[in-house]
């Protein structure tokens, strides 16, 4: 779906977009994301004035709302530095749905800009990085979930597969219907809870079923969602975002 | 004939009892899973992408021409001796087809599979005129026999198994009861046979009109299309205006992604081209063939340059065996003729967004439906299109636009896009369920009847990024 996309060679320097979810419920997989980063000798900008990529309101349908929110995150990465974004949707957000936002507008070049060099986190670490990991946790089976934002939206089905990969001691086990939207969808899941209920118990039976121990999601929207089941049924199976658990495996 | 009635203003009760319907749940799982695999499995080696595009263009160039290919259509056809009509809307097609019933006295209608039909309540019209109206698809038959409506629009009795099947054959036909599928065919076919012998009428779909030679290309499995197109004396077709496409060469790649997206089929058993009455040295075939092209709301779609993909579709049900609310909820819960992500689409244009306002949302965005879709409609980005005409302040095209619209939501939202453009605010306003409750007032409710809620991290990542960078400051000077 995604236009074949051309990989810069590693860059000195970085801005990093933390995204709202992470800023507010899980900050440590933002730090996590920063870190793996600079174990690569990246030096990270974290633009300060960051607060929401405008998403939620423009998937409600406020787009004039969702248009001033993305402008000011426009004006945050005035060099030409790559931003990473340790999540599919506010990734996506960027890098489809700003052009559109934009598009006839005077910041329609900026915008169109910028989307060209948003990259979602597991995607810049595998194609950009070429991170080699060494795992020195102990022996784990974990199922991965990929957003669907990341899968489809941005075509990045095998990034996070691929780190997990390279972790020696981690099984990725094979979940039934890995592709389906576990049932978060932003204001979807408030919209249509009892949908998005039946979609989420779905999603976290069959993570169970493959016989994981743990899971591993790069957007924290599935994380809340599936996460938050699990714990509402007294599960012990948890769940991390994909750059914390790399890190903490890793380091 | 009482018809079991949902509506897309329930959209939310019906979920419910459909959620809470284990044997829908199930029919409904395990049909989808059959098909989305079967679709993977035609597709094979293929390269989907290339055919999708090729699909995508021819028509989306079809579409830049409609106007001509139209007038073309409507020559060529009536060159080949193809009467063609012209309808507004469902009540116009209506009145046009009991009309030409009428004139031929007809009092017995044979119908194959048309979703452009159910769209304008064909049936109930034709009954109220006294002409009876048999649905000879057999899924159609099976969903008239139980008084229902279409659940899927390419297999429109998939919520019932075979036991359900059977009960309902053997309740209205007098059938055994039996999970032997092959005897159920066998039975409903031998009841449809003498129905065909008796029909005064033929009403048939279409699939994809030709412009250029007139012909009108109708896709099947049972052989009930040919026998409802050539066994009664009048055959009459019916369908949406933006079902025209250019070249006769067109139909083949576009038949390709058909088939394979709907069924996963190669081909089809049937691949019907009509293209006039019987002449004067051939054995059969109708009399009179009649093409009813109808607009109802369709051209209205067509003067909005984003929308107007909407009009792409070619029908295959991909998108809704593919999505994971349809394939939970089913398709009755939208209480619309097209249920499922093209509903979605597309009924808000027919029955306004004061209707069906609920639909746009009941989607995850997830993007399954856009990625199957065989002519690639931006489905995803349709629906985000649909949930800002309905909130907005109804100066967009749709109708019934701003139905959504309330105004404690607009405040919510311009809540947020204040705090989120101003930063130091944003930083400063801790709590997060604070804010987000200040998003959506009284709604984390139905979140946390299935899930824990998040707990607010106690340090934001604003917080432990200065931290982090003052530790790499000190670490750098010890
Ligand atoms: S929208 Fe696309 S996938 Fe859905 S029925 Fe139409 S052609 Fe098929």
């Amino acid at each position: 779906m995604t236009p074949l996309k051309l990989y810069p060679p590693k860059p000195d320097k970085v801005y990093f977009y933390g995204t709202c979810l992470i800023d507010m419920f899980y900050p440590e997989a933002g730090l996590d994301g920063i870190r793996l980063l600079e174990r690569e000798g990246i030096e990270v900008i974290f633009p300060f004035e960051q607060t929401c990529c405008g998403q939620p309101a423009y998937t409600s349908g406020y787009h004039d709302e969702a248009r001033a929110v993305a402008e000011a995150q426009l004006a945050l990465f005035p060099e030409p530095w790559p931003v990473i974004v340790p999540s599919g949707s506010c990734g996506g957000m960027m890098r489809t749905h700003y052009p559109q936002l934009f598009a006839g507008t005077e910041r329609q070049d900026r915008a169109r800009e910028l989307a060209g060099r948003v990259f979602e986190l597991t995607e810049f670490l595998v194609h950009v990085c070429h991170v080699r990991l060494a795992d020195k946790g102990e022996p784990q089976r974990v199922a991965m979930h990929t957003s669907c934002s990341a899968r489809r939206e941005m075509g990045l089905a095998d990034t996070a597969p691929a780190l997990l990969g390279q972790l020696a001691q981690v099984t990725l086990v094979e979940q039934a219907r890995a592709a389906e939207c576990c049932g978060f969808g932003g204001t979807f899941a408030v919209r249509h809870p009892e949908v998005s209920a039946a979609m989420v118990e779905d999603k976290s039976q069959a993570i169970e079923a493959a016989g994981a121990e743990h899971f591993v999601t790069s957007d924290c929207g599935c994380l809340m969602n599936i996460g938050g089941r699990f714990e509402h049924q007294n599960k012990s199976l948890r769940g991390e975002h994909i750059a914390s658990y790399l890190w903490r495996r890793t380091s | 004939m009482s018809v079991e009635t949902y509506t897309p203003q329930a959209f939310h009760r019906q979920a419910h009892d459909a959620l809470g319907n284990p044997q829908i749940r199930a029919n409904f799982r395990q049909a989808m899973d059959g098909l989305m695999g079967k679709r993977r499995d035609a597709f094979g080696d293929w390269d989907v992408e290339t055919l999708r595009e090729l699909g995508a263009n021819i028509r989306l160039r079809a579409l830049a021409k409609l106007p001509d290919l139209l007038e073309q259509l409507e020559a060529k056809c009536q060159a080949n001796g193809i009467k063609v009509h012209w309808a507004e809307d469902g009540e116009q097609a209506c009145e046009i087809i009991r009309g030409l019933c009428e004139a031929r006295g007809a009092k017995r209608v044979i119908k194959g599979k048309s979703m452009v039909s159910e769209e304008m309540h064909l049936n109930a019209h034709l009954e109220a005129a006294g002409i009876e109206a048999l649905e000879s698809d057999l899924g159609e038959y099976l969903v008239q026999l139980n008084e229902q409506t279409p659940s899927h629009i390419i297999m429109p009795a998939i919520h019932l198994n075979t036991d359900e099947i059977s009960d309902l054959m053997h309740a209205k036909t007098g059938t055994e009861r039996t999970r032997d599928v092959d005897y159920l065919t066998a039975a409903a076919r031998q009841q449809l046979r003498e129905r065909f012998m008796a029909a005064d009428v033929g009403i048939s779909g279409v699939n994809f009109a030709v412009a250029e030679t007139g012909t009108l290309c109708l896709v099947e499995n049972e052989g009930n299309g040919r026998m409802t197109t050539t066994v009664p004396p009048v055959h009459i077709a019916v369908t949406g205006i933006e079902k025209v496409v250019e070249h006769l060469r067109d139909v083949a790649p576009l038949y390709a992604l058909l088939t394979r997206s709907a069924t996963g089929q190669h081909v089809t058993t049937y691949f019907n081209m009509i293209s006039g009455p019987r002449k004067p040295e051939e054995h059969d075939g109708p009399e009179e063939v009649h093409l009813v092209l109808v607009d109802n709301g369709r051209s209205a779609i067509y003067q909005d340059d984003e929308l107007l993909d909407t009009l792409r579709c070619i029908r295959c049900g991909a998108c809704m065996n593919h999505c994971p609310v349809y394939t939970r909820v089913g398709g009755h819960t939208y209480g619309t003729t097209y249920p499922g992500p093209i509903g979605s689409i597309l009924m808000p244009h027919l029955q306004g967004l004061e209707a069906t306002k609920d639909l746009p949302s009941a989607s995850s965005l997830c993007g399954a439906c856009g990625e199957v879709c065989p002519v690639k409609i931006p489905i995803p980005d349709l629906l985000v299109r649909l949930r800002k005409e309905a909130v907005g302040e109804g100066r967009g095209n749709v109708a019934g636009a701003g139905a959504k619209r309330n105004r404690s939501e607009v405040l919510a939202w311009k809540g947020f896009q204040w705090l989120a453009t101003h930063p130091g605010a944003w930083r400063a306003s801790t709590g997060i369920a604070g804010k987000l409750r200040a998003l959506t007032p009284a709604k984390l409710g139905p979140w946390t009847d299935y899930r824990t809620a998040p707990k607010p991290a106690a340090t934001s990542l604003h917080a432990l990024v200065k931290r982090h960078r003052r530790d790499a400051k000190q670490e750098g000077k010890s």
